[in-house]
């Protein structure tokens, strides 16, 4: 004669409801959506310590302290995208294979991969044409989109980057493995010497 | 030859006391862990079933009196919109799949092999797998809410909201994964509840005297059968399309958005009468009992099931009515989903005629049937008007459809499942509950649930659309919203004093007897609760009502053996024995496989590589489990 | 008859919006509208008498007392068969009755005024189309009709389904990427009618909403010619360093000023902003101090919307609040 509760299935209950309540404390940083950052620390995020020549250097410590957010959470990596298409990136980038301005689908970058170096380049422009968004996006949303363009080239896939975009299909979406294999850096304009 | 049994043992050479041990020793479950992880009995299965999905309905309820205290006040800020947003989905989906459908196939699981008089249900092990994966897609589900990542799209998650990019994340991911944990149980769970209803009742059940309810089972697992495909490949299309960049739902390459609608809504509108149909044979079986007749047309009653079931599929563009679509093909979908209300009507009309004909025993069960004859002609009523194309293009998308599908899913399923709880918690548990709660659970749940829902009709007439997280108070909505959170708190104190009153009755409700309602059906011939074997001999059934043809003596078959696992197959129409078929004792592998299963489908959720990896365990488990055991059982 | 329906009407009234409103489908102004009312009450009538009838079966059947008689069955299968019929003809009927109805509110239109409405994730893109290419002219969030007119809105989608439903005037009608949708209705009434939109399309879905606002053919007329004037120049030092704050801050790289170097798309056009009653489609009234305390923190206002919290000076925000609530 069996009840309709026996004990061993009730003690597997309880230690599935103690993991759950412990893994809440965790959450998930990858999902995770933050609509808005205070103030004091939006304007924090802009104090980038660049080497003198641009390329790389010392992120914001608010960048640091936060988790190095804007590279692997999900929300910001699709607001990039975002970004990346109303501010017109791929008139000189195109999809990431590069036309007037380089690629980033080959997975070289002339000031590289840090993200310190790609912040830089949007937030105060580069030599040769590149200009400055300073006065154009705040300084969130050029770490949206710095994270974002990381992701075009990123020498693995990132379980969080967007998919494909709701639009004609231009190269293989950012969460397949890698986008950079598909591009070889000698069939563009401007090579590694440049 | 290693044959132990030289002789075969059968039920003819055993008088009862022995029998009824020998029976119990080969149909046994072990009370250990490992008896819980490979028992095949149904009916251990379907009262885990029963349990878990009642324990996600209180979970939905709780979301849903978060969503009450969110929208009782305008602007609001008691919840940040993305956190409503995924707990109106979770309400959805969770009552949706996780509650309403499983419920539904669980009190099938049960109760169908003791109404048709056999041992076990078909397919023993699929069943125990099909639990397994419902509660894994369950958890991972709740998992990911806790982790603040749960779907935010709706229940229905239409692209491109929940498409690649504006459904950023893995949230729809898990969507649409869950989707396959849950449609692949309601699958197994079809196919055998069909195969035992065709091959496995009692000898003499013919057609004519098959319970209503199992009719209604029946064309609920053909419903589910026909129509969860169409959601199994939306689904699979919506994770394609974000994990490896397919164009199923982009416009842009060829794709279309309105072929998520189709596909799901061909789904979705069957899905709805999956969760009613069972919902009516259980009201078809509690009314002849409480009023002590048969129930009025049966034949009219088990085609109008028929006909609903038929006709479900041809009703799913009424979701759809102000996408756009060419006016003729809509009008024809008005039709079409008028016309439904006509097997709806038939068997109210043949319910009323049972009630005029019958003595009312105003016993819970049947005063959950009234309730729910008073709420789902709203339901049924409301859903005329939003069947007429014009009238659904003012009220489509606001609390009116809110206000209709909760009376006809509460009013016309939530009901009768309660009261079926009630009406079969004596054979199940062995015990009676309480008659003077059950009163105050059906006054609390009716009073409650129309006080909640009614005002909402007028809502969406007055403008308020649905999934707002907020409304401004310019739009004086806040007098009527205040209204109906605070009648939800009386609805859920309906639901709580239900709980309370099934987990005491446990334990320490008054026993019931063998038959405890003089009810006619099958199920109500062996003990509460049934012995593992159900029956000791197999019934033999000489009317539609069994158990009232003659109170005292019931014809019964022998001849099974009684060291082995056997159970008789009989033919489709007249239910003649054809054959001895031997039941799989318990088994581990439909764990392991399930196991397997929950770990392929979770990991592919973060690559498709998981599908190929993830398969090499599942292939593993499923080679052990149909392995040749050189158990008796084998031989067929 | 009436003073029944009328004290119904009352004490329903007495917690509830819906009667009048200025987003409520029973209380139509405009063609449309009016015969949907009529479809609605119809169907709610017949509705509630056939409620009525079957309780009053379930009562009497439950109180009767029980007599079982040969005869009994056979009536009773008669009974049952005349309410199934019954049950068919009011289907059919009602089933008639909407076709006609569709028939009715959806007869095409010749000469409509033709207005392409955008839905963008959470705010309304309007454009007045015109055969001259000089008079076309872009708004966001309000439209404005001539009473007595039909209008045919273009639906389109610019990201994901949203619904557009102006319950006083008219049925809704989504808005589909990838398809071509229109809507078609006249306002029989002058005055301002509030539409929200009703498929849920994300995170701020509650707050977007939009007004149409009905005028004599008069006033539709200047109002339209205002709104094809390029933005009102500043008038003060103040109107004037807000304008310059407005084109060298992030502002510029998303909003529309007609006149300015301000030539953005991805947000809302500004340039008559000033001629609006609500701002944040529908969030705000219009204010100078609403438009200011959006600008300095639009993700508290509305979490999740996609203008940025764009840092400012309090001087800056005076300014660019001062310049914006004069673009009338």
């Amino acid at each position: 004669m069996t009840t309709k509760l026996s004990s061993a299935p009730l003690a597997v209950k309880s230690l599935l409801m103690c993991m759950l309540l412990m893994s809440s404390l965790c959450g998930c940083e990858r999902e995770k959506r933050q609509y808005r950052t205070d103030p004091p620390v939006a304007a924090a995020l802009d104090e980038v310590a660049p080497m003198p020549n641009g390329i790389a250097g010392a992120p914001p410590d608010a960048y640091v302290a936060a988790g190095e957010p804007y590279k692997s959470n999900a929300y910001d990596l699709s607001q990039g995208k975002q970004l990346y298409s109303e501010f017109n990136c791929s008139g000189c980038h195109a999809e990431g294979g590069g036309a007037s301005g380089p690629a980033f689908l080959n997975g070289w970058w002339r000031y590289g991969p840090q993200a310190v170096s790609v912040f830089v380049s949007i937030r105060d422009g580069r030599p040769r044409g590149m200009p400055a968004f300073k006065s154009r996006l705040t300084t969130e949303q050029i770490w949206q989109l710095a994270g974002y363009v990381q992701t075009i080239g990123a020498y693995s896939a990132k379980t969080s980057a967007p998919g494909r975009n709701d639009a004609m299909q231009s190269r293989p979406s950012e969460n397949r493995s890698p986008a950079k294999s598909s591009y070889a850096s000698d069939q563009w304009p401007y090579s590694a010497a440049q | 030859m290693n044959d132990t049994t030289q002789q075969t043992v059968s039920d003819l050479e055993l008088g009862p006391t022995e029998l009824a041990e020998q029976l119990a020793h080969t149909w046994r479950t072990p009370r250990t862990l490992w008896g819980t992880l490979t028992t095949v009995d149904h009916k251990i299965i379907g009262r885990r079933y029963i349990a878990t999905a009642f324990v996600f309905l209180a979970l939905g309820g709780v979301l849903a009196l978060l969503m009450r205290l969110q929208l009782a006040r305008a602007d609001n800020r008691f919840l940040t919109p993305d956190r409503y947003d995924q707990i109106f989905t979770m309400h959805g989906v969770n009552m949706m799949f996780l509650f309403a459908v499983p419920v539904m196939e669980a009190m099938a699981v049960y109760l169908v092999p003791l109404m048709v008089g056999t041992r076990n249900i078909a397919f023993p092990r699929l069943n125990a797998y099909s639990y397994w994966l419902y509660l894994a897609g369950g958890l991972m589900l709740w998992i990911s809410f806790v982790l603040d990542m749960a779907p935010d799209v709706g229940w229905f998650a239409y692209v491109p909201l929940s498409g690649p990019q504006f459904g950023a994340g893995k949230r729809s991911d898990i969507w649409a994964q869950m989707i396959t944990f849950t449609e692949v149980a309601a699958l197994a769970v079809a196919v055998e509840i069909v195969v035992t209803v065709f091959k496995q009742r009692a000898p003499g059940m013919t057609l004519e005297r098959i319970p209503v309810f199992v009719w209604s089972m029946l064309v609920t697992s053909f419903l589910v059968l026909l129509s969860m495909p169409a959601i199994m490949v939306a689904s699979t299309s919506l994770i394609l399309d974000r994990l490896i960049g397919t164009h199923f739902f982009n416009p842009a390459e060829g794709g279309d958005v309105l072929l998520w609608q189709h596909l799901f809504w061909f789904f979705g509108h069957p899905e709805v009468y999956i969760i009613f149909l069972p919902a009516v044979g259980m009201v078809s079986s509690i009314i002849p009992t409480f009023v002590g007749r048969p129930i009025f047309g049966y034949l009219a009653v088990v085609l109008a099931l028929i006909t609903t079931g038929l006709l479900a599929f041809g009703l799913w563009v009424h979701h759809m009515f102000v996408v756009g679509l060419p006016r003729i093909g809509e009008s024809f979908f008005t039709a079409s989903s008028m016309a439904i209300a006509i097997p709806a009507g038939v068997q109210i009309f043949c319910w009323l005629a049972t009630l005029w004909d019958g003595r009312p025993v105003y016993k819970t069960p049947l005063l959950f049937v009234i309730a729910f004859l008073i709420t789902f002609v709203i339901g049924g009523l409301t859903g005329v008007m939003v069947a007429s194309v014009p009238l659904d293009t003012q009220v489509h998308d606001t609390y009116f459809v809110v206000a209709h599908f909760h009376y006809v899913l509460i009013g016309g399923s939530v009901f009768p499942l309660l009261g079926a709880v009630y009406y079969w918690f004596p054979k199940i548990v062995g015990r009676h509950m309480s008659e003077r709660l059950g009163r105050w659970v059906v006054g609390l749940l009716f009073v409650g649930f129309n006080l909640t829902f009614f005002p909402m009709h007028i809502l969406g007439l007055a403008g308020m659309p649905r999934r707002v997280y907020t409304y401004q108070a310019e739009m004086h909505w806040g007098g009527m919203n205040l209204f109906v959170s605070v009648s939800a708190v009386l609805l859920a104190l309906g639901f709580l004093l239900f709980f309370v009153d099934a987990l005491r009755s446990i334990r320490r409700g008054p026993p019931a007897g063998h038959n405890p309602w003089r009810a006619s059906t099958l199920e109500w011939a062996t003990s509460s609760p049934p012995p593992n074997y159900n029956f000791t001999r197999i019934p033999v059934v000489t009317s539609a009502e069994p158990l009232w043809q003659d109170p005292e003596v019931l014809p019964v078959s022998s001849g099974l053996r009684v060291d082995r696992r056997e159970l008789l197959v009989t033919s489709l129409t007249e239910a003649k024995p054809q054959a001895r078929e031997s039941s799989p004792r318990n088994s581990i592998w439909p764990f392991l496989a399930a196991l397997a299963t929950t770990v392929m489908l979770i990991t592919s959720i973060f690559s498709p590589w998981a599908v190929l990896w993830g398969s090499i365990p599942l292939l593993a488990a499923l080679i052990g489990w149909f392995w040749p055991k050189g158990t008796p059982e084998d031989e067929g | 008859m009436a003073l029944l329906r009328r004290a119904i009407a009352l004490s329903v009234c007495f917690t509830c919006p819906g009667c009048a409103g200025w987003q409520s489908a029973l209380d139509p102004h405009g063609q449309q509208a009016r015969g949907l009312e009529g479809l609605i009450w119809t169907f709610i009538w017949v509705a509630a008498a056939v409620w009525i009838s079957v309780m009053a079966v379930l009562v009497v059947a439950l109180s009767r007392k029980s007599g079982r008689g040969a005869g009994n069955e056979r009536r009773m299968r008669v009974t049952v068969g005349g309410a199934v019929a019954g049950t068919a003809a009011i289907v059919l009927a009602l089933t008639i009755i909407s076709f006609l109805s569709t028939r009715l509110v959806s007869s095409e239109a010749s000469h409509p005024l033709e207005i392409r409405v955008r839905g963008y994730q959470w705010w309304w893109e309007v454009t007045y189309l015109d055969a001259r290419a000089e008079r076309v002219f872009t708004t966001a969030n309000e439209i404005h009709i001539p009473v007595n007119r039909p209008v045919r809105l273009q639906l389109s989608a610019a990201d994901v389904i949203h619904s557009f439903w102006a319950p006083n005037l008219a049925g809704k009608q989504d808005l589909i990427p990838g398809r071509e949708n229109s809507l078609t209705f006249s306002a029989q009434q002058p005055g301002t009618y509030r539409a929200q939109c009703a498929e849920f399309c994300g995170v701020q879905h509650a707050h977007m909403a939009l007004l149409v606002v009905a005028e004599t053919p008069d006033a539709f007329e200047h109002w339209r010619q205002s709104q094809l004037s390029p933005a009102a120049s500043p008038t003060n030092p103040e109107q004037a360093e807000g304008r310059k704050v407005f084109t060298s801050k992030p502002c510029a790289s998303c909003h529309t000023i007609q006149g300015t170097s301000a030539s953005a798309s991805i947000g809302p056009d500004l340039t008559h902003l000033a001629s609006r009653s609500y701002i944040a489609a529908g969030l705000l009234q219009n204010t100078r101090g609403s438009l200011a305390a959006w600008i300095a923190d639009p993700q508290t206002i509305k979490p999740g919307n996609n203008m940025p919290n764009v840092p400012l000076t309090a001087n800056e925000l005076r300014a660019v609040s001062a310049y914006l609530a004069a673009l009338k």
